[in-house]
């Protein structure tokens, strides 16, 4: 099954990529050779196989709940592209 | 000095005969006349690893004597330190100076190393070849024509041409290995859980590990145990006590029990890689193993299962670069999605775009079932084929690469085919066992690795194996031409 340029665009989108105009003819080429690869797993035999999620099996730990951070919103801020009064900026979201 | 090992270097400075401050200028020195015809660092921490390397001796001078007090060494760029550019190889972390350090960084600096840089990487460690770094390729030292492997592959570039006698690295489907073969080093990858992620910058979160590469499996050991541990940090961190890896590379390798799956020496295999391979195994039944012929019939479905498992996760791990917290912003965003949309447009390279794509295809609305669910049950099958194997053999042993360094620029056109060179070292990431690859031989002039897989929690076992085949055999003593 052969990914169309309309699915690379709507897949872009859903990933937030930018991708410029001249680029989705190519991309769509190695998508599809990708996917052509990943679809071998469809002559696997997978019937009845538990997927395996963590090679150990672990489950997640729980901890107390409990304070454990410090505040460190300043040392956070400072390498961020634009804050202003403890404040991350972007453009007007309402309008 | 640059020839020493850590093992040496250790001895050096218990026996006074260098500081750690003149060990660090000298080899600080090499790195800047080295290092432009190879492209391994990207950013030389001089002053820090001055001031770590003064710090070191006086601790030395107040009679403290761990092993790695004042080794310097230097870590892949995927790794958070403190006030230095951690770029992972990308545009979109241009600037990011991480306001902590990792742990494999915190533990391997109580532990008293001396921090010479970051290593160039493939960007966000996606590549076998360390071309699709933002900071440029990198040249393998023993043909600077070629590839050093990656996507560690500044990391070995860099012990390989003697700058740096060790290196941190990350292995998601051979990233420590691989390189380390094609660079004449040997190079762990832990199992999974073993050393903290902490810090360390997520590609694909259920495969990834770190590790070290150096240029013995005794260095190795040395660095490992440092590294590893429980770090509760890591979600993922496995609560076990670290085995002593030095003590376990003097046991003898009398009734070891090695297994040569007859997959890794199938077509695809480039025959004269297979002949140097085979000499390793003469070599270690000499030593007392003993060989058995086995078989991983599941290989073959390792490389697809891969690339839907390790994109889905990037897909899911790289949303957090969006323009708005660190790293690098689109000029004059005309409103949020356009900031979102240009901020990851232009700050990632195609390769990471191609995954970040296919990983979002593989978990959108419809398709997870056929994707993620089929690759999780294909990746039982590979644990399923290790598992029964090592009922009967200690070792699995076989190459690491199917083919030599390749000429850089050679395989950019086909993403596919170069996905097609991690077909040895996948599995033991999709199982989460540990992988060694150490030294076999030069083929061309090239170096070709052997790969050692063990059991969960067997890298001892494989340190031992690499040390004990490192003491009656010289391979990893070459160095290359020039360096």
């Amino acid at each position: 099954m052969a990914l169309e340029r309309s699915e690379v665009e709507k897949i872009a989108h859903l990933a937030r990529l930018g991708l410029n105009d001249g680029d989705i003819p190519q991309t769509t080429e190695t998508l599809n050779n990708i996917l052509g690869l990943i679809d071998q797993m469809q002559a696997v035999d997978t019937q009845g196989i538990e997927p395996l999620a963590h090679p150990l099996e672990a489950t997640q730990r729980l901890r107390a709940d409990v304070v454990s951070e410090s505040n460190q919103r300043d040392a956070y801020q400072a390498i961020a592209p634009a804050v202003e009064s403890g404040l991350y900026l972007v453009p007007k979201v309402i309008e | 000095m640059h020839q020493l090992t850590l093992a040496e270097i250790a001895r050096g400075l218990a026996d006074k005969q260098f500081s750690a401050e003149e060990l660090s200028r000298s080899l600080l020195a090499r790195i800047a006349q080295l290092d432009p015809q190879l492209n391994s660092f990207i950013t030389v921490t001089e002053d820090l690893a001055l001031e770590q390397a003064k710090a070191a001796d006086a601790r030395r001078a107040a009679g403290e004597t761990g092993a790695l007090l004042g080794a310097p060494i230097a870590h892949k760029d995927l790794f958070c330190t403190n006030g230095v550019l951690t770029s992972c190889g990308s545009k979109i972390l241009t600037g990011f100076k991480a306001p902590y350090d990792a742990t494999v960084v915190d533990k391997l600096k109580a532990a008293g190393t001396v921090t010479l840089g970051k290593l160039n990487m493939d960007e966000f460690a996606m590549g076998s070849a360390n071309e699709s770094s933002h900071y440029g390729a990198v040249k393998n030292p023993w043909d600077t024509s070629r590839v050093p492997g990656g996507s560690s592959g500044g990391s070995a570039a860099a012990v390989a041409a003697r700058l740096i006698p060790a290196a941190t690295g990350t292995d998601t489907g051979g990233s420590i290995r691989q390189p380390a073969a094609l660079t004449n080093l040997t190079g762990i990858k832990p199992t999974y859980g073993r050393v903290s992620r902490w810090g360390m910058i997520a590609y694909a979160s259920s495969l990834d590990q770190g590790g070290p590469l150096a240029r013995t499996a005794e260095d190795c050991a040395l660095l490992l145990g440092a590294m590893a541990g429980f770090d509760a940090k890591d979600s993922t961190s496995v609560d076990q006590p670290v085995d002593d890896y030095l003590a376990a590379l003097a046991q003898p390798l009398a009734g070891l029990r090695i297994g040569l799956p007859k997959e890794y020496f199938g077509a695809g295999l480039d025959a004269r890689i297979g002949e140097k391979v085979m000499a390793v195994v003469e070599e270690l039944k000499k030593l007392g193993a003993t060989v058995k012929d086995i078989s991983l019939p599941n290989m073959q479905h390792a490389i697809p299962a891969y690339y839907v498992i390790a994109p889905a996760e990037a897909s899911s791990n790289l949303s957090r670069f969006d323009g708005v917290r660190f790293g690098y912003r689109c000029e004059n965003p005309v409103n949020l999605e356009d900031l979102y949309k240009r901020s990851r447009g232009e700050g990632f390279g195609a390769e990471v775009k191609r995954r970040i794509m296919v990983g979002t295809y593989a978990l959108s609305a419809g398709y997870y079932d056929a994707y993620y669910i089929k690759a999780q049950q294909i990746r039982r099958l590979i644990k399923n084929d290790f598992v029964a194997a090592f009922n009967d053999v200690d070792v699995i042993l076989g190459p690491t690469t199917p083919n030599l360094a390749w000429k850089i620029g050679e395989k950019g056109g086909d993403p596919v085919s170069a996905y097609l060179e991690d077909i040895y070292t996948i599995t033991a990431n999709l199982a989460g066992i540990p992988g060694l690859s150490m030294p076999a031989g030069f083929v061309d002039g090239l170096p070709v690795g052997v790969q050692l897989l063990g059991n969960y929690f067997q890298e001892g076992r494989l340190l031992n194996v690499a040390h004990q085949y490192q003491q009656v055999s010289d391979w990893h003593k070459q160095a290359p031409k020039g360096f």
